[in-house]
């Protein structure tokens, strides 16, 4: 066991932190948001960072980074409120490179790493409430290769993706993960507004044809595979919260000391520093749930990794409500503005609470599992 | 790199901590536990004094100072271990709390003397802070040594003294000096308990146990031998001991036991035809806390790596307490929850019924031990008090 950091990842941990602090700044972010800033130089910046290579193994031009350096990432977009679409493409690259054939991991990695090419993965349907067997949309084989029929909902980074990756039910009832290019016949992308800025969109595919090596793999019992993915964005997501959370007490924590009231800064107040303590708190065991998901989250086995990485998230999603509303009330009525980064932040740690399981999933998902067990002990 | 898995040194000594309780934690001792009992000084020397025999008393303790010099994650495993197959937790008083003192800032006559007592567990040593007029605002206490040429004399009042009923020793805070700011009149010292003019009485707490104490000293002679660092510094040593404490007041493995054993009292059925596991407002209470313990945990381990790596715990022990102490009591309040109505029901002071009641076994020390659990947010430091620690040391509000 061992839960230092190594001097490379706390040097990484400082690149990240600057790029933040120095090229990511509220402002930048502001003008991207407004379409000031071409969307692209940042994608282009990023990669030069090598965030793209960081999970990817050494054969296909990345880093061979482990999920704890993947978190180092995650937790600079929360602190920077990152809007472009980096770990949903990630995430969708993981799935390429772990289901993929050696040909598509060519065409599809490499141009990734190097800032070509934003993918996007489709994990959620209208009606499947985070249930990857919940899947609807079919895929039916012809003499020409694949028709795929379906409705996926809230796909992060699909409006301005290269590559779409949805997952379908084919004829055998099992599920494949299909690689399209936007652009095709009978394939809508309806763009969303979301709260927070970043994208999604709504992905409408009626009668779409496709090649037989669309297919990710020969594969078409994606299911683990998918179950493995989604599991590796609750890690992401909580390490993109606890980076949002610390930003957010600490400046919630300078905004305590600077602003006086009664002739005498808010700080003075015990009252407050209690509640600013109990942020505290919640931003350290933010920490620790983010370390004990980027620690488990490799684990091969589904039911200990599942269950680990759903206590992480229900203690994401407590602690980012605790920091959230607490940051907003101690701020008053400037922690409701636009204008302020308070309300930005409150808004993706919110969204955040949805992705991936919300609490109360959570506790059904590991209810499941513990049932499970226990029948399993019973025989 | 970091990881949790265990490396195969590690998983060795896991298996020996296992092989080495399992073949020499006496059964009634166990059995005591396990039921969640109240255990007698004699149940705790026996099981303490088994552990020394292979110097796993004092078990957090350096090697140069006769401790086994175990890494984080070896302590971290015994703890663990020794809750699963329901040991005594050890008492603090002597290995967490004097120990540390005596071998950061004793000198080496002092060393010599009071360490293997603590090591081989033949001293049971109680803590000489709190008084009457000094809770939470510990460095107005008022206890006063009079300087004797070789001895103080004492006199004052210490009150919620645990276990000085059972203690031969007390390492205790009195006043030397009432000049400049009340910390620094403050001295170090260590009392033989059966020194003339102590006298030791019980206070029972509303579970019906006795724990605490009040003591009291009428013109008691302590020799300036037994006097740890200087004159007027004890704030300083009774400080470095408080930050360790926190760090113990989160009682991890106790906790992770606790938690372990109302999954298994929830699982069967009482006083109900299901077992309340499967009901899903039990189960989302329970995995809420779970959740958190999860994460309270990972914190510990992270501030236990920071200490082992050389830095100081400071004030993120604090952090610790409070939650540690804060899950503690949500897990007795589920306890509670399954015990329903047969929570009424007290049990004698052995944990078992002078008549025994319809209701199951299970339930039998719920209410005792929720009683019990409402002292964990108050002692060592109120939460409260923590919380101020929090703010004026680390956040410096």
């Amino acid at each position: 066991m061992d839960l230092q950091f190594s001097t490379e990842q706390n040097l990484f941990r400082d690149t990240v932190e600057r790029f933040i602090r120095e090229d990511y700044t509220f402002d930048i972010r502001s003008r991207i948001i407004a379409n000031d800033e071409p969307y692209d130089d940042m994608w282009r910046k990023i990669a030069e960072l090598g965030w793209f290579a960081l999970p990817f193994p050494e054969s296909l031009g990345g880093l061979d980074g482990t999920a704890i350096d993947l978190n180092i990432v995650a937790e600079g977009i929360g602190r920077g409120l990152v809007i472009d679409p980096v770990l949903p493409t990630i995430l969708a690259g993981l799935l390429v490179s772990r289901l993929g054939t050696e040909q598509q991991k060519e065409i599809v990695i490499p141009p990734l790493i190097e800032g070509n090419l934003k993918l996007a993965l489709a994990l959620s349907e209208p009606g499947n409430r985070y249930d990857l067997n919940a899947i609807t949309t079919t895929a039916t084989h012809s003499a020409d290769g694949w028709i795929i029929d379906g409705h996926k909902a809230l796909v992060p980074g699909a409006n301005n993706a290269d590559r779409l990756l949805i997952p379908a039910r084919t004829e055998s009832g099992e599920i494949g993960v299909f690689l399209i290019k936007p652009g095709i016949a009978g394939l809508t992308i309806r763009p969303l507004g979301l709260h927070d800025s970043t994208t999604a969109a709504d992905v409408i595919l009626e009668q779409v044809a496709l090649p037989d090596d669309a297919l990710l793999g020969a594969e078409q019992n994606a299911r683990s595979a998918l179950e493995w993915v989604f599991d590796l964005g609750i890690a992401a997501a909580t390490g993109e919260a606890l980076g949002a959370m610390d930003s957010l007490s600490k400046m919630t924590l300078a905004f305590l000391k600077e602003r006086k009231q009664f002739g005498r800064p808010l700080s003075e107040n015990q009252a407050l520093q209690h509640r600013m303590v109990d942020l505290t708190i919640a931003v350290e065991e933010a920490r620790s749930s983010a370390l004990s998901a980027a620690l488990q989250v490799t684990v091969p086995d589904y039911a200990t990794r599942a269950r680990a990485l759903s206590l992480a998230k229900i203690e994401i999603n407590r602690t980012a409500r605790t920091v959230g509303q607490e940051a907003v009330q101690l701020h008053g009525a400037m922690g409701m503005t636009e204008e302020l980064p308070i309300g930005h932040y409150f808004k993706r740690l919110t969204a955040i609470s949805g992705l991936f399981g919300t609490s109360n999933w959570h506790v059904h998902r590991i209810t499941r599992i513990d049932a499970a067990s226990r029948d399993q002990g019973k025989k | 790199m970091m990881k949790l898995e265990l490396t195969t040194d590690e998983q060795i000594f896991a298996d020996e901590v296992r092989d080495f309780v399992a073949r020499n934690l006496p059964a009634d001792i166990a059995e005591k536990v396990r039921r969640g009992a109240i255990l007698g000084r004699d149940d705790h020397m026996r099981w303490q004094q088994i552990l020394a025999s292979c110097n796993w008393h004092a078990f957090s303790w350096p090697k140069e100072h006769g401790g086994p010099g175990w890494s984080v994650t070896q302590r971290y495993l015994f703890e663990n271990i020794c809750g699963e197959m329901d040991c005594p937790l050890i008492q603090p008083f002597g290995p967490r709390m004097a120990g540390p003192v005596i071998f950061s800032f004793g000198t080496e006559d002092q060393k010599a003397r009071f360490l293997p007592g603590i090591r081989e567990s033949t001293d049971w040593w109680c803590q000489g802070y709190s008084e009457p007029h000094a809770g939470s605002d510990l460095a107005t206490l008022s206890t006063r040594a009079e300087d004797d040429g070789e001895h103080y004399i004492i006199n004052g009042q210490k009150i919620w003294t645990s276990y000085a009923h059972y203690a031969n020793w007390m390492f205790c805070l009195v006043r030397t000096s009432n000049e400049d700011r009340p910390q620094k009149g403050i001295t170090f010292l260590l009392i033989d308990m059966s020194t003339p003019g102590v006298r030791v009485d019980p206070i029972v707490g509303m579970d019906g146990r006795h724990s605490f104490n009040s003591v009291f000293f009428d013109d008691v002679r302590v020799p300036k031998e037994n006097r740890i660092g200087e004159e007027g510094k004890g704030w300083t040593y009774a400080k470095f001991l408080l930050e360790h404490e926190r760090i113990d007041n989160a009682a991890l493995g106790v906790t992770k036991q606790a938690l372990e054993r109302v999954r298994q009292m929830a699982s069967v059925p009482i006083d109900s035809a299901t077992p309340l596991i499967e009901d899903p407002i039990f189960s989302s209470r329970l995995i809420a806390i779970e959740a958190q313990f999860a994460s309270l945990e990972m914190t510990a381990l992270r501030v236990l790596s920071a200490v082992n790596s050389g830095e100081s715990p400071g004030p993120a022990s604090s952090l610790l307490k409070i939650r540690g102490t804060e899950i503690a009591q949500q897990i007795s309040e589920l306890a509670l929850e399954i015990a329903g109505q047969y929570a009424q029901v007290r049990p004698s002071m052995n944990g078992t019924y002078d008549c025994a009641p319809s209701g199951p076994e299970q339930t039998e020390m719920a209410m005792t031990n929720y009683l019990w659990k409402r002292a964990m947010s108050i002692y060592g430091g109120s939460n409260e008090v923590q919380k101020n620690i929090i703010s004026k040391r680390i956040l410096e509000m």
